[in-house]
């Protein structure tokens, strides 16, 4: 079995290790999970619940912030 | 700010949504130069609802800062906008992301109809508001200048209706006062102009229309000093407030003198 999985983040496809929370993942990617919105599979995620939601194989996220704006 | 305390004297506070705001001029954050210049203007300006956009982190630059970095949720309101959304339902994804990025269930609703003119979408925009309300958003919904899509707004729960002045990002000032004019006559939750002041004298102009509010980005990220500029139209804002409170004198094709003639030697 491979041990990793495919996951497309923001458009690109990424590699992790399975059994990946959602808090590793964005620990893995150097983001800080209070500034973070994630979006899996067009799914809203709510913070609280990500240390324990498992990312999975061919999962698709959206991790979104504030940016300027009109 | 001791101008906006003095006003308080003169004028009482916009309310949207049961929350007093401390200025009548809303600020976007886009396309300032620096984030130090940025922050610096909203705080010339006085404003307190400040506009953000959602948008992807850039993974390769996976440090860099989000506004959140720069901007005080105590001080300010983050009001997330949809900007850049053509379909009602990018509207709502936008919207609902930025309620979960955020602090508040405020949110600016822009469907545009056109990559030109960046014009609304005023059925898409219908709809999505109607949505998000029964959602629970508080919406504050960008428009024509169109008196019967302002009132449908109105109908569908908006807290505010946002006409434009003239298209976004165009410095155009105030193109059709009459029809902002009569927007306002006829609604019953603040009219706050969005979009197309170009400089002090349009936010005044605009502002003297009787409308509740005005909300600008790019005259202050793209005057050649953002923070002067920010300074002026908070001034111009009150000050065309006032103009409208206190109520202009009559227009006349003739001269009045202002001196008595009484009293003039012979």
């Amino acid at each position: 079995m491979n041990s990793q999985i495919e996951v497309s983040v923001n458009g690109d496809v990424r590699h992790f290790p399975r059994e990946i929370s959602v808090e590793q993942l964005l620990e893995q990617l150097s983001l800080n999970p209070a500034l973070i919105v994630v979006e899996r599979n067009g799914t809203i995620l709510r913070r609280p619940h990500y240390t324990e939601i498992t990312i999975e194989n061919g999962d698709a996220l959206e991790l979104v912030h504030f940016v300027g704006g009109g | 700010m001791p101008t906006l305390m003095d006003s308080a004297v003169y004028d009482k506070p916009l309310v949207i949504a049961g929350r007093e705001l401390r200025s009548r001029l809303m600020v976007g954050t886009g396309k300032y130069k620096s984030n130090d210049e940025m922050v610096a203007a909203l705080d010339a300006s006085g404003a307190e609802v400040v506009t953000v956009a959602v948008r992807r982190v850039d993974l390769d630059r996976a440090n860099e800062e989000g506004m959140l970095h720069h901007l005080d949720p105590d001080q300010y309101l983050l009001l997330p906008n949809t900007a850049g959304c053509f379909t009602a339902e990018d509207a709502m994804r936008y919207a609902r992301l930025g309620r979960a990025a955020g602090f508040t269930d405020w949110i600016k609703l822009e469907v545009l109809g056109d990559k030109d003119t960046l014009l609304p979408d005023t059925e898409a925009t219908l709809r999505a508001a109607r949505e998000l309300v029964a959602e629970g958003f508080t919406v504050l919904a960008y428009t024509n200048d169109d008196l019967i899509t302002a009132l449908r707004l109105e109908d569908a729960g908006c807290a505010a209706v946002m006409p434009l002045a003239s298209p976004i990002g165009s410095g155009l000032g105030l193109m059709n006062p009459f029809s902002i004019r009569t927007i306002k006559s006829r609604l019953e939750v603040p009219v706050i102009v969005d979009a197309g002041v170009g400089t002090a004298s349009d936010a005044a102009i605009t502002m003297e229309q009787g409308v509740d509010g005005i909300l600008m980005n790019t005259a202050l990220a793209a005057a050649d000093d953002p923070v002067r500029m920010a300074r002026a139209m908070g001034l111009a804002t009150e000050a065309g407030r006032l103009a409208y409170l206190a109520g202009r004198m009559p227009r006349r094709e003739q001269a009045v003198p202002s001196s008595p003639h009484a009293g003039m030697l012979d």
